[in-house]
């Protein structure tokens, strides 16, 4: 018989080979996202020399730089503004259908959410191909109205899956006492239906922010002007055009990946309740 | 008052349905129609062809075929690596350990970052002269080791791969760990109180019992590995001498490079049926795996 000695060290082993190999793994998450802060606060001299993660000097003054002259400051403001409105256009628009998949009845209801849900699962590859055509033929390419009506299309298919499903479960009692009150349909969805929806909606609205800040073709084949690109082409642009002014390009991916980082440290369980939910569909 | 009433219905949906047709159906319908033009995007006049860009791809194009192969092999690192990563971390955190949540925070970090946010970043720490990798090769010693890694024909494919798999590993691990957590503490103690081992609990309780998680984790990887293209383009933009090229990155090309819309049309109809054979393979692979 093995002694109980024997069973607890053992335990206490397996456990600090578990512990190491975890904080291993998180290390290699975290770092180099240090490192791309390390190095946007070096400058152009010391950055190929200094390889401490702690700089010996802190050049903050590269951020302002970034900011002005890389042109960096229009460009998250454009990603804030495409982010924003694509959001709220996907909110409205997919919360009005998946209430009306979800409580009316009308002919071809079920075909056309087939469709919608088909679309989320059928792979288009190279989509952006006619997409560019067709903005062509709308005059809508090089402009943010074209930008965010794509990217509103993209984010569709899940946002009114993820709604409807909420709206499947949602006890019939409040909306039939709004109606009973005079409510009209659209007041019902106004005043009664959202609200209730305030969790799936922080879902939608995150996984759609993080997936528009994030974007990056339908962004390069629409937009020309950099006054008009977000974040993720700017940074591309940049890249090429000055490559080797490191210090600023990592601002900018500094200035880029924060917001995301906050966002996600915030709102992390709508995150993980939407991964999860969507993959399940699959 | 019927009629009015379905209007009113169908109102809630036309926003919905007005933006889906008009971005995605439409547009779907031109992959097939353009796939048979030659057309440069821009001259009022196409060229119809037939079928014969399906042809030069199947036939001529093997710059296509080489873009298939290593987002094949892109695709099989994922698979084996990526998520056996995954799903060991998913294990390690499945148990009673105190940081859970912090390490389910920390690893679905590189998820949400963008491509181009992790491809420029490891793009710095790979530079062959000044990247941080190689400078703490040489300092440890190991000069050898420290290669070229993205401009080095031989390094450069599993370079991106294995960047690949840190940026994605964090998926299967969130749909791991929460397929772990479906399993009833109750089987793994009735197990115990019969005398089985951790080997054997875990044999035969959490095996079979996550092979469906695996297969949906699996055609998951597939699909969007194989698609994967802007980590690429901000890690090494296709090269060196194509030995980065994947299939997106070659439809692009052709779209911009060559102005050749419909060939890039084709290509996409070629790959997309490629994709959905390879999804209904590992479907009916999962359906028949499910007879457990």
């Amino acid at each position: 018989m093995k002694s109980d000695k024997y069973y607890r060290s053992k335990k206490v082993a397996v456990n600090v080979i578990v512990y190491a190999f975890l904080i291993a793994v998180a290390l290699t998450c975290i770092f180099p996202l240090l490192w791309m802060f390390s190095s946007s606060l070096k400058t152009q001299e010391t950055i190929f020399k200094d390889m401490s993660l702690i700089p010996k000097e802190f050049h903050f003054e590269n951020y302002i730089l970034a900011w002005k002259e890389g042109g960096f400051g229009r460009n998250f403001l454009n990603s804030i503004v495409y982010t924003s409105v694509v959001v709220f256009g996907i909110v409205v628009v997919s919360s009005l259908a998946a209430y009306a998949f979800s409580r009316f009845t009308f002919p071809g209801r079920n075909l056309i959410f087939y469709v919608f849900m088909a679309a989320m699962m059928i792979p288009i590859p190279g989509s952006f191909v006619p997409l560019y055509v067709l903005l062509n033929k709308l005059h809508l390419r090089n402009t943010a109205i074209g930008y965010i009506l794509c990217m509103i299309n993209v984010g569709l298919s899940t946002s009114i899956f993820l709604l409807k499903t909420f709206f499947d479960k949602m006890p019939k009692e409040l909306e039939d006492a709004a109606r009973i009150d005079g409510c009209s349909k659209l007041g019902i969805w106004r005043h009664v239906a959202l609200p209730l929806a305030k969790p799936v909606l922080a879902v939608v609205v995150v996984l759609n922010a993080l997936n528009v800040w994030n974007e990056y073709v339908l962004a390069l084949i629409i937009f020309d002007s950099k006054p008009l690109m977000p974040l993720q082409v700017a940074l591309m642009t940049f890249q090429g055009e000055f490559i080797t002014r490191y210090p600023l390009l990592m601002a900018g991916l500094t200035i880029t990946a924060l917001p995301i980082i906050l966002v996600y440290i915030f709102m992390q369980k709508y995150i993980v309740k939407g991964v999860t939910q969507g993959a399940l569909v699959g | 008052m019927r009629i009015k009433e379905t209007l009113e219905n169908y109102l809630f949906v036309l926003p919905a349905v007005t933006i889906f047709l008009v971005f995605y159906l439409i547009p779907f319908i031109w992959v097939f129609q353009l796939g048979m033009y030659e057309w440069d995007g821009i001259l009022p006049t196409k060229i119809f062809v037939g079928l014969s860009n399906f042809k030069e791809i199947l036939t001529q194009d093997n710059i296509w075929w080489l873009s298939m192969w290593n987002a094949g092999y892109i695709t099989l690192i994922a698979i084996i690596f990526q998520n056996a990563l995954a799903f060991m971390l998913a294990m390690a955190c499945d148990r009673e350990i105190r940081m859970k949540n912090f390490f389910r925070l920390v690893f679905f970090i590189p998820p949400v970052l963008s491509e181009v946010v992790v491809g420029l970043v490891w793009q710095w720490i790979l530079d062959g002269n000044y990247g941080l990798l190689n400078v703490w090769l040489v300092k440890i010693g190991l000069p050898q080791l420290a290669k070229n890694w993205l401009s080095d024909p031989q390094t450069a494919l599993t370079t991106v791969a294995v960047v690949h798999c840190w940026k994605g590993f964090g998926w299967g691990f969130l749909i791991f760990l929460a397929g772990l957590q479906t399993i009833p503490r109750e089987l793994y103690e009735a197990a115990r109180v019969d005398g089985a081992n951790a080997w054997d609990s875990f044999r035969n309780i959490t095996m079979p019992l996550m092979v469906p998680v695996a297969i949906l984790v699996a055609i998951l990887t597939v699909l969007g590995t194989m698609q994967a293209f802007v980590l690429i383009i901000a890690m090494t933009g296709g090269g060196p001498a194509y030995h980065t090229q994947v299939p997106v990155l070659r439809i692009l090309a052709s779209m911009r490079g060559s102005s050749r819309f419909g060939y890039a049309c084709a290509q996409g109809i070629i790959f997309g049926l490629i994709l959905i054979i390879i999804s209904f393979v590992q479907y009916r692979f999962s359906k028949r795996s499910r007879q457990y």
